[in-house]
């Protein structure tokens, strides 16, 4: 095992061009192209990993590749699954994101979906693996789905424009003190811009299409934990507001500058916080500063051969500390726990003074935790500058899998008997049919004949054979991770049980689209922006014996309260189980719509989210399993957390930030 | 014959009625409740569960094609001899058939006939809708051949009490439960519980109704669609037996041999018959806002959970908007204008000053609201001439007048005679208390004007709210506080030109107190019936007496009355008002209401008892602390 510090740039180029030389594909024909892809990448991967870490190679030579069984060291789920071809830096994200990232919509400046010269839909961009591939069904699926067409078609601006930015309000007295710390800071009206914001829908649209009331006035770039002690005292000296930002990817408003602030408003920008500190294999942790973003975080630990396993769908972009301060959640909790599972030890900034405990005992008897106090705060008590977390060994073998059941009742009622024998795979998801054939109409071109006789052959076995109806069905995809055997013994169980509900296992192929749906499905809301689409995604935890009539209702309650209030096209409102818990299980939901002919989508769009999120309710749901309350979902905490609980949680705002210097006002 | 391919909920997974028994059987709901009971009574849980098969065997509807097809083929030969032509709204039938593939949908109609759910389920198989799922009372099981008929046209049959059977409460409302989150059928009963035999809306009856509920409570359902549904005949088949009934007459116990002796009134004709489907309520609609989620989410579904005081309220709520919907849309057909006319008339009425009269009062009835199915083709003498004919059996024109028909009664006891004429008033009275459904406001307010014979409005108002009380077991008024309705009821006034309203007073138009004279005699039996009850309860009634005692007595006290002709109430005698009488008294404190081993038995409170009926007569003014709201 070599020390992190040894595996230096050239020996990533190295890598890269070892995936390149190995380029020819020997793979068996029956795959599509994507597969392929996957196949070709995995090799390669295969080859990185024999490189980097020696020792393991004679586990790797111990079995066969075949088709049907991937063994590699993953990096992360995305390069798994996108298959991002670079490994990334140590640090990502820069300070200027504007020049890595879109200003007004999500992800990669070069990585976007486009429709081609003959009308189809690709994604761009060598960043991904998507990248150059032809999705044929996609916009036949989006004109089927939203009525959605071609030549309808609403275009952002295409640069920000500086002289609508509001100015920059920043006393001298405080700009010398700030200079005074040395500490980089900016007050450039794109950099200001680009911290005013989430990804909630509406933040999207005003970048789109309008300009925020409020944005930050300055941007800090804290370098390390002192630096943002500095800061906060610099600001508490002034009297100054601060709001935290890490890896923006907020979809709660929590991001938004409250209009009514006159202070001068300090974005605390995480970004440049991003290094690992130390690991300490004896107890597998690892001190971590609170601004490094996820892929980083995980390639990392990778060079380790270690990982934490907390994969949020935003983890690209999203910071550690951001997760700590949502209460994030991982896709593959099952095996590495919720951030709160992960987090073994924390340090925060506050007003009052640095928070932390003494030691980093494993689970503690003194009283209520503070860390719970601080988990979920959603930056209104301090800063999070440094994260004590639990890694683990990278796992030897990673295998995608999926089920068809005839209906979700079944599909339901197998994923509720999976968590009772506890016996859940790193991930376990079931997507109702509509996402289904969302996911479906991500397939890329098919490449052979064979291919698509193969396809079809599959349909005709799954809808003639075993009578199941394509709109009623729905697919479970799974994700197996550790060593091989037990990987294998794994899914022989939770086959056997989907068995018993009239599950048909479904191949690699559907479990592994279904995870990507994840992950694209934010670049697509981009592309629907252009034509007239909008839409979101939502969340929440539920009682399993709620499960089902939650989900129905809730999508009914989105199609009634478009219909309502003349939305022409009946929308998209789909749902999937993505988590399952022993009491429970957390359910997400995508609700999009076709807005041509509505004079204010916007606000006919919030009416419906306002209605599902009662719907939600209602039905037993929580308001959030891991998005957070923010400014979106503040005006249910009282009736979900009570009179007292708001109170508790109010005095000890009042005790750690009196003046409320972290203004950012989520949550109370 | 005829294909039958109804209209079926869209959420809906066919099942036979005995997989329903099943799951019903299986429920956690039911489950729960036996292990408790087993726990309770030390008795092995596979004993309570047979008794749980029983009682599901005795309950659960056998609904069948064939049995539907049958009952069909002989429905629409009966009909066609019974009446002259069934009409329902169209637009009713439409939005009916929209709503059953939405969600699952309740029907309410109104009870005035056994003819109700046969004709309902006749008309739903008519227009290809699914065939509704009915409660029905136990004792139509009685009925050989026939109860087991009606199960397999869809009949689930309920006792008609079993507050304290916890395995019964359980298994039935899970029964209905379930068929009501499956959509398997539309649910059918009837919010006034029994066949009203006055013609008067009954008050409803909530436990059906707030079983229904539950599964949206829950959200087991998205959504459930209440529909009220009004069925009006020209003619009811029952009317004398209902009349018999109030005068105690014993009601004869359903058999297949009176089913068969009754067949001789297929040879009568009983004019034509109105249903009324009303637009579909949605409950979600109706409860948003309105329920706490709060008890729902934090108790288990399957635990049996006693209704919030908010719930409660609600649904109590929601069955008198149904049941005040039923009578917005009773179609009204002329001769309740006739009848109204004629008991005011008695013992005869010239025909002219009838037709005269009868066109008068359509055109209060049609500013009132009312929806009447006048024979706009036929000249009013014509019109009133073929009612007269229709209901020979109450009244015949001789020499250009219009009488009692009394020709069976010819001879016979004076005792005899009375009650022969109370028969005939009855009936007659059956038809305008549909009429007063509608009227009852703005009739208060008539009486509350003469009562206090005074033009300022809180007196007439604290009069209002005072009688609105005293009958609120015999008409149907939106519960809470009186002043809507008696807005309501001044506001037809004003419409009518009968009076006018001023901030302060009230003023009765010079053309208006023909009118106000006209529409407190409407009430008039009902005023004179309570203050005869208060003056045999002042008199005669014992220390402590039960409400059958109190009828016999009433019955004794009154009979000399009328024989004399000291008094012409002849309404007084129906077992209908003097058990309201004794609710309203309960109800008022003016009668002690106590539970003892032998059951209920009641007292009087002599000084409240004078008071009220000293009000009541006029003597005193009411006087209520509510005014003060107005």
């Amino acid at each position: 095992m070599k020390p992190i510090d040894e595996i230096g740039e050239e020996n990533r180029t190295s890598i890269r061009d070892l995936k390149e030389a190995r380029e020819e594909p020997k793979i068996d024909n029956q795959l599509d192209p994507s597969h392929q892809a996957k196949m070709r990448a995995l090799t390669a991967e295969f080859h990185d990993a024999e490189d980097c870490v020696g020792d393991e190679e004679v586990m790797f030579g111990a079995f066969p590749q075949q088709e049907e069984s991937i063994a590699v060291l993953f990096p992360n789920a995305i390069q798994a699954i996108m298959g991002a071809t670079e490994l990334p830096g140590p640090a990502t994200i820069p300070k200027r994101r504007q020049e890595l990232l879109k200003w007004n919509g999500w992800g990669y400046n070069d990585s976007k979906f486009i429709f081609n010269k003959k009308g189809q839909v690709e994604f761009t961009g060598k960043r991904y693996r998507l990248g150059g591939t032809v999705l044929p069904i996609l916009k036949e699926w989006m004109e089927k789905t939203f009525g959605a067409s071609l030549e309808h078609k609403t275009l952002p601006r295409a640069t920000l424009n500086v002289n609508d930015v509001p100015p920059s309000f920043a006393n001298e007295e405080f700009l010398q003190d700030l200079r005074g710390t040395k500490i980089s800071y900016s007050q450039d009206p794109e950099d200001r811009v680009f911290r005013a914001h989430g990804h909630c829908l509406h933040e999207i649209l005003v970048l789109r299409e309008g300009m925020f009331k409020r944005i930050p006035d300055i941007v800090v770039w804290p370098g390390c934990h002192e630096d943002v002690v500095k800061i906060v005292e610099v600001a508490c000296k002034h009297n100054l507001c601060i709001i935290p930002f890490g890896g923006g990817t907020s979809v709660s408003s929590a991001l938004e500058c409250p209009e009514e602030e006159k202070r001068t408003i300090i974005s605390l920008d995480t970004s440049q916080m991003n290094h690992i500190l130390w690991i300490d294999e004896r107890n597998l942790t690892a001190r971590v500063e609170a601004g490094i973003v996820g892929q980083d975080l995980e390639s990392q630990l990778a060079e380790r051969g270690y990982c934490t396993g907390h994969e949020p769908d935003s983890m690209e972009f999203s910071s550690l500390g951001g997760w700590v301060a949502t209460r994030a959640s991982g896709m593959k909790k099952n095996i590495y726990g919720n951030i709160e599972d992960l987090v073994v030890h924390l340090k925060m900034v506050t007003p009052r003074g640095v928070i932390e405990k003494s030691c980093e005992g494993p689970r503690m008897s003194t009283g209520p935790d503070v860390h719970h106090f601080i988990m979920g705060s959603e930056g209104i008590f301090g800063v999070v500058t440094e994260v004590t977390v639990k890694i683990r060994p990278v796992p030897e073998y990673q295998k995608y899998g999926s089920v068809v059941f005839p209906n979700f009742e079944r599909g339901v009622a197998c994923l509720r008997e999976v968590a009772k024998q506890r016996c859940a795979p790193a991930s376990i998801r079931l997507m109702d049919n509509e996402q289904f054939q969302f996911g479906h109409a991500l397939k890329p071109q098919v490449a052979s004949i064979f291919t698509s006789f193969l396809d079809g052959l599959k349909k005709f076995y799954i809808t003639k054979f075993k009578g199941f109806d394509p709109n009623v069905l729905c697919v479970a995809t799974l994700l197996f991770e550790g060593d091989r055997e037990r990987v294998l013994q794994h899914e022989k169980q939770v086959y056997d049980i989907a068995a018993k509900f009239g599950g048909l296992a479904a191949g690699e192929d559907n479990g592994q689209r279904g995870y990507m749906l994840t992950f694209v499905i934010a670049y697509l809301r981009d592309l629907g922006l252009d034509y007239y689409i909008i839409g979101e995604s939502f969340e929440t935890s539920v009682p399993w014996d709620r499960v089902l009539d939650l989900c129905r209702n809730v999508k009914e309650r989105i199609v009634r309260e478009c219909k309502e209030r003349g939305v022409q096209f009946a929308p998209l409102s789909t749902c999937r189980v993505t988590q399952t818990y022993d009491a429970g299980a957390c359910v997400y939901f995508y609700f999009a719509f076709n807005y041509r002919g509505i004079s204010e989508p916007l606000h006919v769009y919030e009416q419906v989210e306002t209605a599902a999120r009662e719907e939600i309710l209602a039905n037993g749901g929580s308001l959030s399993h891991h998005h957070g309350v923010g400014k979106l979902r503040k005006q249910w905490m009282k009736e979900t957390i009570s009179d007292v609980g708001l109170g508790m949680l109010r005095s000890v705002k009042e005790y750690v930030d009196p003046n409320n210097i972290f203004g950012n006002r989520n949550l109370l | 014959m005829k294909c039958f391919n109804p209209v079926v909920y869209k959420g809906l997974s066919p099942c036979k009625p005995s997989a329903i028994k099943t799951t019903v059987l299986h429920s956690d709901q039911v489950q729960y409740v036996i292990r408790q009971l087993s726990k309770e009574m030390g008795e092995s849980p596979d004993i309570i569960q047979e008794e749980a098969i029983e009682i599901l065997d005795e309950m659960g509807h056998n609904i069948q094609t064939r049995a539907i097809r049958f009952f069909a083929l002989t429905l629409s030969k009966v009909f066609k001899t019974l009446f002259r032509k069934i009409c329902v709204n169209g637009e009713g039938i439409q939005k009916l058939q929209q709503a059953i593939q939405e969600h699952p949908v309740v029907l309410l109609p109104s009870h005035r006939s056994y003819m109700d759910f046969l004709m309902l389920s006749y008309l739903l198989y008519t227009y290809d809708l699914a065939l509704p799922v009915i409660a029905a009372g136990i004792d139509f099981l009685g009925m050989r051949l026939v109860g087991e008929l009606l199960r397999k046209s869809g009949a689930f049959f309920m006792r008609r009490t079993f507050g304290g059977d916890k395995l019964y409460w359980a298994v039935f409302a899970e029964y209905v439960k379930t068929m009501i989150r499956s959509g398997y059928a539309p649910m059918e009963f009837f919010l006034e519980g029994t066949r009203s035999r006055t013609g008067k809306t009954l008050t409803p009856k909530l436990g059906l109704l707030s079983i229904v509920m539950e599964p949206f409570f829950k959200r087991e359902v998205f959504d459930t669609y209440l529909v009220p549904i009004s069925i009006s005949y020209d003619r009811i088949l029952e009317e004398s037996l209902y009349a018999r009934e109030l005068l105690g007459v014993p009601k004869p116990k359903e058999s297949t041999s009176g089913l068969l002796k009754a067949r001789k009134i297929l040879s009568d004709d009983f004019g034509s018959v109105h249903i009324y489907i009303g637009q579909p309520l949605s409950l979600r609609a109706l409860a948003s806002g309105r329920i706490d989620r709060r008890p729902y989410n934090l108790i288990p579904r399957y635990l049996p959970q006693r209704p919030s005081e908010d719930i409660q309220d609600f649904v109590n709520n929601v069955a008198y908007k149904i049941e005040l919907l039923q009578i917005e849309n009773m179609v009204l057909s002329p001769w309740v204008l006739i009848a109204t006319i004629l008991l005011q008339n008695l013992p005869a009425i010239d025909f002219d000053l009838l037709v005269e009269k009868t066109l008068w009062l359509k055109g209060l009835t049609q500013t009132f609201g009312g929806f009447l199915e006048w024979p706009d083709h036929l000249c009013a003498n014509k019109a009133v001439t073929s009612c007269l004919a229709l209901h020979s059996n109450i009244f015949i024109l001789v020499n250009g007048h219009v009488v009692l028909n009394d020709k069976d009664s010819e001879g016979g006891a004076t005792e005899e005679l009375v009650f022969k004429q109370a028969l005939a008033i009855l009936m007659c009275g059956s038809y305008r208390n549909q009429l007063l459904n509608l009227f009852v406001r703005p009739a208060l307010v008539s009486v509350a004007l003469q009562m206090t014979q005074s033009f300022r409005k809180e007196e007439v108002y604290s009069c209002f709210s005072f009688l609105r009380d005293l009958f609120s077991d015999e008409f149907i008024f939106f519960p809470g506080i009186a002043v809507k309705d008696f807005e309501e009821g001044c506001f037809l006034l004003t419409k009518c030109d009968i009076i006018q309203v001023t901030a302060q007073e009230i003023l009765v138009a010079e053309k208006g107190s023909a009118a106000v004279s006209f529409l407190s005699a409407m009430l008039r039996p009902f005023m004179e019936s309570y203050q005869i009850i208060c003056r045999y309860l002042s008199k005669e009634a014992k220390e402590a007496f039960t409400e059958k005692q109190m009828i016999s007595g009433i019955r004794n006290f009154a009979f000399p009355l009328l024989e004399t002709g000291s008094s012409q109430c002849y309404e007084v005698l129906s077992s209908d008002v003097q058990k309201n009488a004794l609710s309203a008294f309960v109800r008022l404190r003016v009668v002690d209401k106590m539970k003892t081993t032998n059951g209920v038995t009641y007292a009087v409170k002599k000084d409240a008892l004078n008071k009220t009926a000293d009000m009541l007569d006029s003597r005193i003014p009411v006087i209520k602390p509510v005014t003060a709201r107005l």
